[in-house]
């Protein structure tokens, strides 16, 4: 991993020093964000809003925590908004229209196991068939969609998610927080323990620095890189479900919207997208920064129109600040 | 002969989706009930036109190793503007005309100094420009509507001489008069030399922004023809058409050979790849497969299209060739 190197001295730089500056930057205008908002409407300082806002983040997140691991491998999962509403509609058809039906305790379970199933079908293209992940997991989220739109006939899937997928999004069950905070951090602190505690986590870094040398380093790249395609599938099955509960319904598109914020929040959160370097607290950085951009953008009635060019020009800006690449050189 | 042979080879990825083309061609006029007709070559010719202008322009982007998310929205921006100004007396037809077509360009060239001076990831960057380009169509044409002159548009979508479908010829016109010198062009070759080995280009004095920047820009032109040519054919505007443009386009590049690492491939491929992908939804209609199971058919052509062109793993000796 590339650090900034920062010039000041002093005791505040060796604090600026431990910190990345895409963290930093983000920070900042997260802050940033929250006081300019308060100053219109106050109630954005309350714990009901902000924890309101994380209980919304917390879907993009964990998409966010799976795209990120293929994102520090180099490549990229477009499969994201078919798998998130797929798993949705298998656990929510399972669960049957009241979601207390025979197969109500199956619902999650195979929920999970088919985001796994498609991660896994999308691990084997990239990783064996070396098909470009771009078009590969592209081609298997048109083919999810395809399932989906011939099996619910185009219509809305019927079903209703189970009692423990609602609980799982909207309950609180500990310190009034709502329980889809918790499934955020349980499934990001996984993510942080793979990548800095095990060597499967240097692997990660090492293949989207170099595949090759890793290879030749004697690493199974190929097995890296179908776990990192099945975490992923798993944490956008775990997307869909959360918002399937808290929807309290499936229905057909309901991942479309998440694919750019996704892959915009970790790249934020200063991920390179072309691998090798990133870290998680950037990637729950960039989350929570969006989110509240939205939010706030919402709170102002902004039209559609203006929404989209300030999200696209904060992007821009952000990354000119931050993350930008290096000049060509011999 | 053996000059011939050498070129089919170099075009190899182009000659497979273009015979692919003439199978799925072939069998789809088979089985249209009214048979080949100038009236079904027309309509053939326009449903994949825009597709085609769309995966040309993806094309160069491609080329020099890059992408552009942003195609489909400048698509849209181009198809809301044209509903707005392309309309009215002759003159003003004109003049819209060639409005909407440098709104194209500006798109594409904002993308390129992004890309090129920013020195932020095509793949980021054009996913954020996309964005503001959509939220400008939405400023522009808040709900689908607005009026697109109907005299070019029968033009341009019916046929020339009655026998050739005018949209082919838009299509050969571009292709001959802008792609073909741009090719030929040091700005062209340049397109090329960046997709290959950036540095290398580089160090051997190609002008590596400058191709970028044309890149990019060319793209916005051929997205605004592309935004154009569905107002021809709705004689209207919405800012949300575009949407699956963008990704159909990167299949349509792909089926037609150009390698998405950059440096192979050219338009003529992406013109049939497009033309590939709208024929099967043809041949599905005709062949009787319920509707439904469209959106599933497509799914698996796509994926078995990129597995086939993966098959080259199989032929490959030393697994380090197909690493980076």
């Amino acid at each position: 991993m590339v650090r900034h190197v920062l010039s000041p001295q002093g005791p505040a730089a060796a604090v600026l020093k431990r910190v990345d500056r895409p963290v930093l930057v983000a920070f900042c205008f997260i802050l940033a964000l929250i006081f300019a908002g308060s100053a219109y409407f106050p109630q954005v300082l309350t714990a009901t809003y902000l924890l309101q806002q994380l209980q919304i983040a917390s879907f993009l997140g964990v998409l966010a925590t799976g795209a990120m691991l293929v994102i520090l491998l180099g490549h990229i999962d477009l499969s994201i908004p078919w798998t998130f509403t797929g798993a949705a509609i298998v656990a929510t058809a399972l669960a049957g229209i009241e979601g207390t039906g025979p197969l109500a305790l199956a619902a999650v379970p195979a929920g999970l196991a088919f985001g796994a199933l498609v991660g896994l079908a999308n691990g084997l293209g990239v990783a064996y068939l070396r098909a470009p992940s771009m078009i590969w997991t592209l081609g298997m989220n048109a083919l999810i969609l395809g399932i989906s739109v011939f099996y619910t006939g185009g219509f809305a899937p019927t079903g209703a998610p189970t009692e423990f997928m609602r609980a799982a999004s909207v309950g609180r069950a500990v310190l009034d927080i709502p329980n889809a905070i918790y499934v955020w951090v349980i499934l990001g602190v996984t993510a942080v323990f793979i990548l800095k505690l095990t060597p499967l986590g240097r692997y990660i870094y090492a293949i989207g620095n170099r595949e090759t040398a890793t290879y030749l380093s004697g690493v199974r790249t190929r097995l890296v890189l179908v776990f990192c395609f099945v975490w992923a599938g798993t944490c956008s099955a775990v997307g869909g479900m959360l918002l399937a509960g808290y929807a309290n319904q499936a229905y057909q598109a309901m991942g479309d919207p998440y694919l750019l914020p996704t892959i915009a929040a970790v790249v934020l959160g200063g991920t390179h997208i072309l691998g090798g370097r990133g870290t998680y607290s950037g990637t729950v950085m960039g989350v929570v920064l969006l989110t509240l951009l939205s939010s706030m953008l919402s709170v102002m009635q902004m039209q559609e129109a203006g929404r989209q060019i300030i999200y696209g020009g904060v992007i821009i800006v952000m990354l000119l600040v931050y993350g930008r690449g290096g000049k060509i050189q011999g | 002969m053996s000059g011939l042979l050498l070129h089919l080879r170099q075009n190899y990825g182009a000659v497979l989706a273009i015979t692919i083309f003439v199978i799925l061609f072939v069998v789809f006029l088979s089985l249209h009930p009214r048979g080949p007709s100038v009236y079904v070559m027309t309509t053939a010719s326009n449903t994949g036109a825009a597709l085609a202008f769309v995966a040309m322009g993806q094309t160069l982007p491609v080329l020099t190793g890059g992408l552009d998310l942003s195609i489909g929205s400048i698509l849209a921006l181009c198809n809301a503007l044209a509903s707005e100004v392309v309309n009215g007396s002759p003159e003003r037809v004109a003049l819209g005309v060639v409005l909407v077509l440098l709104t194209g360009l500006a798109c594409g060239l904002i993308n390129g100094i992004v890309v090129v001076y920013g020195r932020i990831q095509p793949i980021i960057a054009t996913l954020a420009s996309g964005a503001v380009y959509t939220g400008l169509a939405l400023l522009i044409r808040p709900i689908p509507g607005g009026e697109i002159d109907d005299v070019l548009s029968e033009a341009m979508t019916y046929e020339t001489f009655g026998v050739i479908p005018t949209s082919l010829l838009l299509i050969v016109a571009v292709v001959l008069l802008i792609w073909v010198p741009f090719k030929n062009s040091v700005l062209g070759r340049g397109v090329y030399a960046a997709g290959s080995s950036e540095v290398a280009a580089y160090m051997s004095g190609v002008r590596v922004d400058r191709s970028k920047l044309a890149a990019y820009s060319l793209a916005g032109l051929f997205a605004a023809i592309g935004g154009l040519f569905l107002g021809f054919q709705t004689f209207s505007g919405d800012a949300l058409i575009g949407v699956p443009y963008t990704l159909n386009s990167i299949a349509a590049v792909v089926i037609g050979g150009t390698s998405l690492y950059g440096g192979i491939g050219g338009v003529i491929g992406s013109i049939f790849g497009a033309y590939i992908l709208r024929t099967i939804n043809g041949v599905m209609f005709f062949a009787g497969a319920p509707p439904l199971a469209q959106p599933l058919f497509e799914g698996i052509i796509l994926l078995g299209a990129v597995a086939l062109a993966a098959l080259r793993v199989v032929r490959i000796r030393n697994r380090l060739e197909v690493m980076d």
